[in-house]
């Protein structure tokens, strides 16, 4: 069935400055359906869909080609006429719903302002039309929560406020710019058959940006993929995931890494670290003297144990507890009870001293590849600081020769230790971050969601860079993470945490296919899946 | 001549080293030489940084005090003649006054206009034929080589003008030459030919705005060369109420008000950055403290506790004359205490900030990874935290400086600032309360206190703002 084109981009060209960011665009989207674009980070998938709804940022210039939505073009029209069509005939979500609404109004007021703003709705019918709309995106008790404020709802309920808001005029297209991103996997994929189902009841068009091509192959009919600002295959998505064209869309969708298998743990029993019954307890304090009136359990009674060798991934949401116990385990935090032993040593109370001496053998990779480095630091100096601290390595002479040896072994070369860290990429940063921690020869490394930050691509060759350094050097990996898909790569054994609670643990294969505990298998069902 | 060191002589040149010393380390990382030079490479910072650097060259000159020896005179070496010992005068010099000489002192009786060769009020005065007539006197210093004023007043004036400004263009000319060739000389071995480097530096190859800053300097040098040269023939301020050359006030002004500039950021500095970032990194019980010190030093009315603790000053010194030698001695130690005491006021709001930057640095994660190394806290604070707070640091000393300048001003004027006689802006706002109210008004001190602090503070402020434009990682975000 060939439907008309409601959205026609053709040889759309954009640039910043100098730099052309789009080049050469062309898309044209069909009534009805939900058409996603797919691309990495800087690849200008933001910028196109800003680019439709006119609310480019004042840097760029349209250096050529046209946007027409039904039969006008919207890059030509006046300002006047252009808000007519942003909110009641385009409408938009955006990635983060924390700062999307303003948190001194309250949500229902929010959703009526706009649907008066646009004249669909008075003063009083408003309030009577919010509560269907707000009952239809899957908000409980919509006659009482239509007051709240938007502290008061959830992540994912904040993201069904603004689908709510996006719709209040019925607009014909809707574009939801990465609207999951920021959500966690049981909620990604109850917002995704919200927008499925709306878009199906509504005839709605979507416009879906993402990077994620698992949550693409679960909702998208078509698809595009951008890189670098350039359009490279334009596809039906079942044929896509069949039969991929373009080079770059196989690399991508080999860099998602696929369930079947898996990892067999090494025969060594003898634990290396060893967690037993550990809790963490924030303290709320309260009052002129901070006097404790309770307190919040971060972490309320885990066992683990990682023998040498072997990966354990700590899987959980986002306030489950698993980056407390990562920095509980290098004595970041104070330990409120419970024993972590680590090798033939009891740490948990460890004084500074003997502590310093174990800290060469246990180390820790962060997330946020952008945040883990001094940016007024060379990368030399960054490297050298752990080695310095802890004394390894016998003379500078000895130390720089070291970083040189490690600057290889993680895939980049010598000459980027006299550079600052704001001149490299996600993932050579996080290369870096690899050769700082492994410049002090570790044995065990807390590996707190490595990989969340980066492209799907470059995700993967970090991935295998661990996978290939624990095979050499025989270290112990606790690995931290959202992402299941990432777990069946890397990972010996998992753990699956809950409200500072471990519900499941077990070798990789039982807990990923014959799951025991309700919520391992609500999270299992939520994780998107490439055919 | 006996060099005499005040207090805050000494500490402008540790200032003066500090700056040096400060210079010298940034030259060497790679990141601030290039943040310096963005600054450069604006042309309202150059020449904002050449106005300011011209003022201060004027405080550093006015801060080499010394006292004159006394000509032996028979009062002083005795009725012996025995002339071995050298007396000094009790008044200190800089060598600033060395280039005024005699407007050193009051040369005329009162007020006279700017470039009058006659004074401002009528006298009595006796006629040629020994009648006596009301009259505007003659000038004792202002146009006295002139026969009749009258008429050759405005030729003279044009004239004088004319010889002054060629003076100063060629002065500010050749000083860029030589400074030109200096730099040659020195790196000649990486370039080719001197002509070649003279255009490097005409087309600013190098980014940096050399044609602004010969532009700038030239018309400092103008500036200066004029209002020099026709000082030495009239008031080209005018005189004030006790017949002083006003720009000579002016000029001497300057020291007070970048003293008060400089010296408060020296005390305020220290106690923001160690209290600010020690709150902000240690937290718990050193954060309530430090904080608690700080709301409470914020509540109370800044103007009221800097009138107490002048006025607790006042009393002390007025109870102990023997521990000043000299008059300048003493209205110094109430500068430095003016300055000390504003900068124990001023350090909450830049500590908050250091407070607040050090709170989100602490959390960030190279600062975990460095203490998961065992990187002490000593060590961790000095490489960390402070290179990451330095351009709120460098921000905030460029903001407050003209601040400061302006609060001199404020204080003196409500007679709790420096010592009513040590020349300063603030001082001669405050008197130009009376003269406002004569009539006719006398407009030129209040005018020329206000000309020279308008231009100081107005460069301070835009090369702050060049400054934070360039320090600030928010700012090069935006660009």
């Amino acid at each position: 069935m060939m439907q008309e084109t409601i959205l026609d981009i053709h040889d759309l060209t954009i640039a910043f400055d100098q730099e052309e960011v789009l080049k050469n665009v062309d898309l044209s989207i069909r009534r009805g359906e939900f058409f996603a674009l797919v691309g990495e980070s800087g690849s200008g998938k933001s910028i196109t869909a800003l680019a439709v709804m006119r609310l480019l940022p004042e840097e760029a210039r349209v250096r050529g080609g046209r946007v027409t939505f039904r039969d006008s073009e919207l890059l030509g029209l006046p300002e006047w006429r252009m808000r007519h069509i942003r909110g009641r005939k385009i409408a938009m979500i955006f990635q983060e719903p924390m700062t999307s609404l303003n948190p001194v109004i309250s949500v229902g007021e929010q959703i009526a302002e706009v649907m008066i703003r646009h004249g669909q709705a008075g003063r009083r019918g408003a309030r009577g039309r919010v509560t269907e709309l707000l009952d239809s995106v899957g908000i409980p008790e919509p006659e009482a929560r239509i007051d709240w404020f938007p502290h008061q709802l959830s992540g994912g309920q904040k993201q069904r406020i603004m689908i709510a808001m996006a719709l209040a005029c019925e607009p014909d297209f809707l574009i939801a710019d990465e609207p999951t991103t920021a959500l966690d996997v049981t909620i990604q994929a109850q917002v995704l058959e919200l927008l499925k189902k709306i878009q199906r009841e509504r005839d709605l068009t979507v416009l879906l940006i993402t990077h994620d091509l698992a949550v693409v192959a679960e909702t998208a009919d078509r698809l595009a993929v951008l890189r670098e600002g350039r359009i490279l295959e334009t596809q039906e998505a079942a044929t896509f995931f069949a039969r991929p064209e373009h080079p770059y869309s196989k690399l991508l969708l080999e860099a998602v890494p696929r369930p079947g298998v898996y990892r067999q743990p090494p025969a060594t029993p003898r634990p290396l670290l060893d967690i037993r019954d550990l809790k963490v307890h924030f303290p709320i304090k309260k009052g002129l003297l901070q006097r404790q009136v309770g307190a919040i359990k971060a972490v309320d009674g885990v066992d683990l144990a990682i023998p040498e060798g072997e990966t354990l991934a700590l899987v959980g949401e986002s306030g489950s507890g698993k980056s407390t116990v990562g920095r509980a385990v290098l004595r970041l935090l104070d330990v409120t009870a419970g024993t972590i032993r680590f090798g033939e040593r009891d740490i948990t109370t460890m004084g500074r001293g003997p502590m310093h001496r174990v800290r060469q053998e246990l180390q820790i990779i962060f997330q946020d590849p952008y945040s883990s480095m001094n940016p007024r630091m060379l990368v030399n100096d960054i490297i050298r600081e752990g080695m310095e601290s802890l004394g390894v390595g016998e003379s500078k002479a000895d130390r720089e020769e070291r970083v040189v040896a490690l600057l290889k072994q993680v895939g980049l070369v010598p000459e980027h230790r006299r550079r600052y860290p704001h001149e490299f990429s996600g993932g050579q940063r996080q290369r870096i971050c690899i050769a700082r921690v492994l410049a002090v020869s570790p044995r065990l490394i807390v590996c707190d969601e490595p990989t969340s930050a980066l492209d799907v691509s470059v995700r993967a060759q970090i991935l295998d860079l661990l996978g290939e350094l624990q095979e050499r050097l025989r270290l112990s990996y606790l690995f931290i993470t959202h992402d299941l898909s990432v777990v069946s790569v890397l990972a010996h054994r998992v753990a699956v945490m809950q409200q500072g609670k471990i519900v499941e643990q077990g070798p990789v294969r039982t807990v990923l296919e014959t799951p025991e505990h309700p919520y391992t298998r609500t999270l299992l069902a939520a994780v998107p899946r490439i055919p | 001549m006996k060099p005499v060191l005040l207090w805050t002589d000494g500490l402008v040149f540790l200032l003066l080293l500090a700056m040096a010393t400060a210079v010298y380390l940034s030259g060497r990382n790679l990141q601030m030489r290039q943040q310096w030079r963005e600054v450069f490479r604006s042309r309202l910072g150059m020449a904002a940084a050449i106005i300011v650097a011209a003022y201060l060259g004027v405080a550093v000159l006015d801060s080499l005090h010394f006292r004159p020896a006394l000509a032996p005179t028979p009062a002083l070496t005795g009725p012996a003649g025995n002339s071995a010992e050298i007396h000094y005068s009790p008044r200190v010099l800089s060598v600033l006054d060395l280039f005024f000489g005699e407007l050193n002192d009051p040369t005329e009786k009162s007020y006279s206009r700017p470039f009058a060769a006659f004074a401002f009020s009528q006298e009595s005065l006796t006629g040629p034929d020994g009648e006596l007539v009301r009259a505007y006197p003659r000038l004792a210093y202002g146009g006295r080589h002139l026969e009749d004023p009258s008429k050759h007043l405005p030729a003279d004036l044009l004239l004088k003008s004319l010889g002054a400004v060629g003076l100063g263009a060629g002065t500010g000319l050749a000083f860029a030459v030589v400074v030109a060739g200096l730099g040659w000389f020195f790196t000649r071995g990486r370039r080719t030919s001197w002509r070649r480097y003279m255009t490097e530096l005409w087309r600013e190859s190098s980014g940096l705005s050399w044609k602004t800053a010969l532009f700038t300097f030239i018309g400092v040098c103008v500036t200066l060369a004029w209002l020099y040269q026709l000082s030495r023939w009239y008031h080209v301020f005018g005189t004030d109420k006790v017949g002083g050359d006003v720009l000579y006030h002016t000029v001497k002004s300057i020291r007070t008000g970048v003293l008060i500039g400089l010296l408060t950021t020296l005390v305020m500095l220290p106690l923001a950055i160690t209290m600010g970032v020690s709150a902000g990194y240690f937290g718990g019980l050193i954060d309530d403290i430090i904080q608690y010190i700080y709301t409470t030093l914020n509540s109370i009315p800044g103007v009221l506790l800097i009138a107490a603790a002048v006025l607790i000053l006042q009393v002390y010194m007025n109870n102990h004359p023997e521990l000043f030698e000299t008059e300048a001695a003493r209205s110094d130690l109430r500068l430095l205490f003016l300055c000390i005491i504003l900068g124990v006021t001023s350090w909450t709001g830049l500590c908050r900030m250091l407070r607040a930057e050090t709170l989100k640095l602490r959390s960030l994660d190279y600062v975990e990874a460095a203490r998961a190394f065992g990187v002490g806290n000593a060590v961790l604070l000095a490489r960390h935290i402070l290179p990451n707070v330095t351009h709120i640091v460098l921000i905030s000393i460029a903001l407050d400086f003209s601040g400061l300048v302006l609060a001199e001003a404020v204080l003196s004027y409500v007679g709790v600032g420096v010592d009513p006689s040590m020349p300063s802006w603030g001082n001669m706002i405050n008197s130009a309360r009376l003269e406002l109210a004569r009539e006719p008004a006398v407009w030129w001190p209040l005018a020329a206190a206000f000309v020279f602090m308008f231009i100081l503070v107005l460069a301070a402020n835009l090369y702050a703002d060049v400054v934070r434009d360039a320090f600030d990682p928010r700012a090069a975000l935006k660009k």
